[in-house]
Parts: structure tokens; C-alpha cells; sequence
């Protein structure tokens, strides 16, 4: 579209009134802002000394961990949704044959490359059995590439790390539909 | 010609075509749901779910009375004046109800099931389907149970449409499978001691319209979105079957047989069907490698990788110094590739003995009481080779003729194009005895698949590439030429035969498979056929031949 389209309708700024010129009222204005917070409570953390307060730790989109059943068995049954859902492509799942009678498949590998991945929590929604969810850890750091893929056991142990303080949210279904699927 | 009367639209058959209600309102794009008919089976109309009103018009009035009931549109031919009635309220109500039967008992494992993504029972639930269910609702696993070495049975799956045990019965002619019991605890079973082992199992896996059948190779490998297919040839030997090669990320998951009613009808073997682990094989050649004169003594060392595009210098170099050349060009290379080795060759030496390569064989032809037949002739192109051949030189020579020439002398060097696909484990296609036929040559050009015996004697040993990997035209036994392009791309490091002839006759670009081939088409009259885009089932060389004389 060129600048002298006649569908374009061109608005000028409206010419600044008294009070705009006189630049004071402004400058207060500004200035207020400042002094109010010099005064209210602070909000900063001195993070990693201090730990940030996470409103809801159930909602919070932070760490994968990988769940496990009653049996202390991976809970996941290695559907490939997650990895479907991923926006990212940071999921990669082997699917194999399960060892128990009561479960058809299972991952034989699950990783995840926690650089890769954008923390939506697609793959939580997507999860038929809830056995992938993000936890409200927050501060993931490594020192190569390499420590941010997680494997499986990783991801179960971030479990086993988090499974006092953050119960599992299907626990719900699992009542409701009388055992895992 | 015969009217049939679809939804309320005139639609025109053939005067000669059996078809069912099915098939005729798909001819005016009306789909009737179907589990049991299967256009290779026959009618057993036992699922129901293509139950539709039907009624007939008169001829001469054009009364129009219909049938009372519902009727299955699998076992109703559609005839002059049959009227077809595919989606009205009574015909929907039947097919909610229908789903819903099916349903009742149909283990809720969507996730976990290997046919979510293509399974009838999915598709036809969301369109004709109910959203409520009256049933409880109890999550549970299917049974599994082992029915043959390539098959695994879902027994909680099944819906009863007893495809599997038609072919069987029909097409493979083995019987192996059976449903036992009555009622609601039908299930399908094979006699103990008698597997479904034939070398057509893996059909009954494609046929089976839910997940009750299941691939082992398959099994648990990938889900089924997100594969690619991509319309091919199966090389598994001279009957050439349509298939389609399931790809994700350059690597093959499984080959799907490709509707062709000239070649395969439906079906391929399983020969074919598992035919593919070569591709991936951790041991096939995936270089270009050079021996220089010097290390030829030094048995099997001496070998250096070389890059491409110094093979494509060096090796007209080498092959023009050693002057007298023979060729054998492989029956798996496709015919564009085929006519541009000997097009190659030509340009070196223009005298260079062109032979048809070696042709693996197995003791006969198989053939099925459904008509299927597997090929004793284990290569998918060894009449479009000949006639390639025959292009360039009238009197087609084959291998055994090659050896004889080679071993009388009368070549220095020799290019071997050979890409079976006959792993390290398995007995190589060459033995040492013919191999050490080649041994004394100025100078061997080995393109092969695997390491042979015959590549220890090489001075050029070149990487060749997957039947999935090509992209041209093979002609099969029954002179069907079919196109078909790249699947996947070669590993890193192969280049495929075509691009390799393609460089050497110093063509500009990418290689262009459709470009060779219409040149070819143009050049010759047993090609003339192949001349603009192929239908995907192929063309008839010999017909076209007939009718332009």
C-alpha cells in the first residue's frame, strides 16, 4: 500500500493544550510514580539467596517430571500426545512392549531437551493418564547442553523430588475411573 | 447405459460393471460407512453399517417405489433405474445405533492402540457416531493374543467384520484364521498348532479396519500421523507392486500396498512388505572410496574415500585410459538410470559391452488362489533394462554372457552396477569364484549395495542407493511400467546412481528423472509410451506399442 492510497485516512496529533506546554503538571505526575514506589513495600527477591513465593504451585508451568503409578511404576503408557502436542518438538519417546500384564506399552526412553522446550504445557493437557506435569521449579540451570536433555529416570526422579510438596492432580481420576487405564 | 439414482442425482454406469450400492455412490461422491465389504472379499454384509434406503424407478413411468426396510448397500447391485437413498434420517439413526453396538465392548485405548489415527472405528464414531454414551464407561486393556510370526491379535478390538478370515480363505488360500464361539463372544482365533504363517500375512494387518490386527514390525515403532507416504514400487521382484512407502524424518516405518488393479490388486507379500530393514542397515557402503594403483596388491586396505564430484571426474578418466569396456547394468537401477549408464558408457569407450546384470532367482513363481503372484525373478526391472540395452546395441547380452567376455579377454575394465540389497549376513549375490572372474582388470567400477566379494577386487567401490531412495521407472514382468519418485533421501555420503550418470554426462542441475525420461520416450518406440505423466497405476509398453505401430 503507498502513502497516497486513498483508502488511508491520515490523523494529525491534536495541537498540545496549555497545561501540555506549561511541561509542570507532567513533571509531577512523572515524579509522583517515583516517590511511590521509594515508599511502598519491595517486591524484588534477592534470588538464588531468597526464593520467589509461586502463587499456585499446581498451575505453575515449570520442570517436566514424569509420574509414577501406585507401583512405583512410570506411569506413562507411552501414547506419543505429549509429543504430538509439543509445539516445540522437544519430546522424543521409544515405545516399547510392557513388561507388566496390566499395561500394554510403555517408553522405553522418554527425553525431553528442557533448551528446547517453551514451558506452554501443551503435553500436560494432552496427556491421557497424567503422567507428565510441570512442577513449579523454576530455576533449571546446567553448565552444557548435554545436563538439560532429561532422560527418563531424571524425569522420574524429579518426581520422586517433588511428589510431597505437589500431590499428583489425577489422583481425582484415578478414584473416578477405578485404576490406571 | 444404466442410471443410477444417488441422493437425488442421475448418475451414468457402465453397461458392462457389476458394481454394489457402495461403489456406485461413490461414483457421485456419496460415502457409505462400511466395516465388512471389502472390494477384494466377498459379501458377507455382516456389520451393518452400510445400511441405506434403496428403492427402484420405473422406466417407463418413473415411479419411484422404495424398499420398507433398510438394506445393505454392500450385497445390493447397483442396477438400471436402483435408487439410493445415503443419508436420510432413518439411515443415519441406523448407523448412531450401529456405532454405538460396536462400542459397548470396544476397549477405550485410543492412546495406546497403533491404529488410532487410521482406524475406521475413530473416523466413522466422529461422523456418524453419538456423542453420548449410555454404556459404563470402563477404561480397560484388550487381550493380546499371538496369531502368527508377523501378527499380533487385539481380541478386545476385533468388531467382528471377518475380513482376515476371508482372505484367508480367498486370497492367500491358507485358512489359518477362524471365529470361534457365537454372539457377542465371537472372537477370532487360529487352530493350536497352526499359525497364520503365509507369505501374504501381513494383508490381513492393512484389511483389518480397527486395531485388533496388529504388525509386530510396526507395532509400537511410530504413530501413524506422523508418517508420509509417498506413492512407489515395491523391488522385491518382477511383479512390481504398487505400494506406498511410510516415511517420517528419512527413515521408512512400514511399505503399504498401493490399490493398482493391473499389478497387486490390494495386496503385496510379506516379502515385500518387510522388505525395507536393508535402508537402514548400519553395515550398508555409504561412501565413494578410490584404491590407487599402488595399494592394489595390498589385498583390501587400500581403500580412500573420495568425494562425488572427484568420482565423477576420475572415474571417466580411469575408465578412458583403460579403454575396452564392459557393463552390466543392474535390474534394480530404474530405466532412466539404466539409459544413461549405457549412455555413459557409450560416450568412454563406443564400442563397451553392454549386458543385462545379474538376476537373482528364487526356485518359481508363486501364485495365490486370489490371483496374487510373487515373482521367482527377484529384481523389479529387467525388461526395461533389456530394452534400454537394446536401444544402444541389438543383440542383448546378459551376465552369464558378460563373465564369458571378461574372463576371454575382451574387456580391460568393467563397471558393475549391482545395489542388492543381500545384507553381510545374509550368502552375498556374487561368490568369491565369479568374483575372482573380475580380478585382473585395469580398472572395476563396483556400485553395490553391501560389501561382496566382487568390491574387494574394486578400484572404484561407489555406494548405491534404496529401492526408496530412486526416483524413475521400472517395468515389470508383465510390461507394466510404473514412475514413481524419491521416498526418502539417501544417508549423507550416497549419492543415487542417477545423480552420479546424471554429472558424468554433465547435465546442468539437479538430476531430473522426468527430463530423462521424456527424452528416452521421444528417442524410442519401445519407450514411446512413457511420454508425459503416467497414470499412477502405470502404462501397458506392449499395448502402446500395438496401437502406434
Amino acid at each position: 500500500m503507498k502513502p497516497t492510497d486513498p483508502a488511508i485516512t491520515w490523523l494529525e496529533p491534536k495541537p498540545l493544550g496549555l497545561t501540555e506546554r506549561l511541561y509542570l503538571p507532567l513533571f509531577l505526575q512523572g515524579l509522583t510514580t517515583t516517590v511511590r514506589h521509594l515508599v511502598s513495600p519491595k517486591v524484588t527477591v534477592n534470588f538464588p539467596e531468597q526464593r520467589p513465593v509461586v502463587g499456585n504451585p499446581l498451575i505453575y508451568r515449570g520442570v517436566h517430571r514424569l509420574n509414577r503409578d501406585d507401583a512405583g511404576r512410570v506411569k506413562c503408557v507411552a501414547c506419543f500426545l505429549c509429543a504430538t502436542a509439543c509445539p516445540a518438538h522437544c519430546i522424543d519417546i521409544v515405545a516399547t512392549e510392557s513388561p507388566w500384564p496390566d499395561r500394554e506399552k510403555y517408553p522405553e526412553s522418554f527425553v525431553i531437551d528442557e533448551l528446547r522446550c517453551i514451558f506452554c504445557g501443551m503435553c500436560e493437557e494432552a496427556c491421557p493418564v497424567d503422567a507428565i506435569e510441570l512442577t513449579s521449579l523454576l530455576d533449571l540451570t546446567g553448565k552444557s547442553r548435554e545436563e538439560m536433555i532429561f532422560d527418563k529416570e531424571k524425569l522420574l526422579s524429579v518426581y520422586d523430588m517433588t511428589k510431597m510438596t505437589e500431590p499428583m492432580q489425577s489422583a481425582e481420576l484415578e478414584r473416578i475411573s477405578e485404576g490406571p487405564l | 447405459m444404466p442410471t443410477v439414482i444417488v441422493d437425488g442425482k442421475d448418475i451414468e454406469i457402465g453397461a458392462e460393471e457389476r458394481l454394489n450400492c457402495i461403489e456406485a455412490a461413490r461414483r457421485a461422491g456419496a460415502e457409505i460407512p462400511h466395516y465388512c465389504w471389502h472390494p477384494g472379499l466377498s459379501v458377507v454384509a455382516s456389520c451393518r453399517m452400510c445400511l441405506i434406503e434403496t428403492g427402484a424407478r420405473d422406466a417407463a413411468t418413473g415411479k419411484i417405489s422404495m424398499v420398507p426396510k433398510l438394506v445393505p448397500a454392500c450385497q445390493t447391485p447397483a442396477k438400471d433405474g436402483t435408487v439410493i437413498i445415503t443419508a436420510s434420517a432413518l439411515v443415519k439413526e441406523s448407523r448412531a445405533r450401529v456405532e454405538e453396538a460396536l462400542l459397548i465392548d470396544h476397549p477405550i485405548d485410543c492412546p495406546i492402540c497403533d491404529k488410532a489415527g487410521e482406524c475406521l472405528l475413530q473416523d466413522y464414531h466422529f461422523e456418524h457416531g453419538q456423542a453420548e454414551r449410555r454404556a459404563d464407561l470402563h477404561p480397560f486393556t484388550s487381550r493380546r493374543r499371538d496369531v502368527g510370526p508377523t501378527v499380533t491379535l487385539f481380541v478386545d478390538r476385533c468388531v467382528m467384520c471377518t475380513r482376515c478370515v476371508r482372505f484367508a480363505r480367498e486370497v492367500s488360500g491358507t485358512s489359518e484364521l477362524m471365529v470361534i464361539n457365537r454372539g457377542a463372544k465371537e472372537e477370532i482365533d487360529v487352530f493350536p498348532g497352526y499359525p497364520l504363517d503365509n507369505k501374504l500375512s501381513g494383508n490381513v494387518v492393512d484389511l483389518c479396519p480397527v486395531g485388533a490386527l496388529g504388525d509386530k514390525d510396526f507395532l509400537y515403532q511410530q504413530r501413524v500421523w506422523f508418517l508420509k507416504s509417498e506413492p512407489n514400487v515395491c523391488g522385491g521382484c518382477a511383479s512390481g507392486c504398487s505400494i506406498t512407502t511410510e516415511h517420517n524424518q528419512d527413515s521408512v516405518y512400514r511399505l503399504k500396498p498401493r490399490e493398482n488393479p493391473h499389478v497387486n490388486k490390494w495386496w503385496i507379500c510379506d516379502e515385500g512388505r518387510y522388505g525395507w530393514h536393508h535402508l537402514h542397515d548400519q553395515t550398508r557402503l555409504l561412501a565413494a572410496a578410490h584404491r590407487t594403483p599402488a595399494s592394489a596388491s595390498q589385498a583390501a586396505v587400500g581403500f580412500q574415500a573420495v568425494e562425488w564430484a572427484d568420482v565423477v571426474t576420475g572415474l571417466r578418466r580411469d575408465l578412458k585410459v583403460a579403454k575396452r569396456l564392459a557393463v552390466a547394468v543392474s535390474p534394480l537401477l530404474t530405466v532412466e538410470e539404466a539409459w544413461m549408464l549405457c549412455a555413459v558408457a557409450r560416450s568412454i569407450d563406443p564400442q563397451a559391452y553392454l549386458a543385462v546384470g545379474f538376476i537373482p532367482r528364487s526356485e518359481s513363481d508363486e501364485t495365490y488362489p486370489g490371483g496374487f503372484t510373487i515373482r521367482a525373478e527377484k529384481c523389479p526391472n529387467r525388461l526395461g533394462v533389456e530394452s534400454v540395452i537394446a536401444l544402444f546395441d541389438p543383440a542383448v547380452h546378459h551376465w552369464e554372457d558378460l563373465l564369458e567376455h571378461v574372463q576371454a579377454g575382451g574387456a580391460s575394465a568393467a563397471w558393475i552396477t549391482a545395489a542388492y540389497p543381500t545384507s553381510a549376513s545374509d550368502k552375498p549375490w556374487i561368490d568369491e569364484e565369479t568374483a575372482a572372474v573380475f580380478a585382473g582388470l585395469e580398472c572395476l567400477v563396483v556400485q553395490d549395495f553391501f560389501e561382496s566379494p566382487l568390491t574387494k577386487h574394486a578400484v572404484w567401490r561407489l555406494p548405491a542407493a534404496g529401492f526408496a531412495e530412486r526416483a524413475g521407472t521400472w517395468v515389470n514382468a508383465a510390461h507394466r511400467a510404473q514412475t514413481f519418485q524419491q521416498a526418502i533421501r539417501p544417508p549423507a555420503g550416497v549419492w543415487p546412481e542417477g545423480r552420479l550418470l546424471w554429472n558424468m554426462l554433465g547435465r546442468r542441475g539437479l538430476y531430473d528423472p522426468v527430463a530423462v525420461r521424456q527424452q528416452i520416450a521421444e528417442s524410442s518406440a519401445t519407450f514411446a509410451a512413457l511420454a508425459g505423466v503416467l497414470p499412477a497405476t502405470g502404462v501397458d509398453l506392449r499395448l502402446h506399442q500395438l496401437a502406434t505401430p
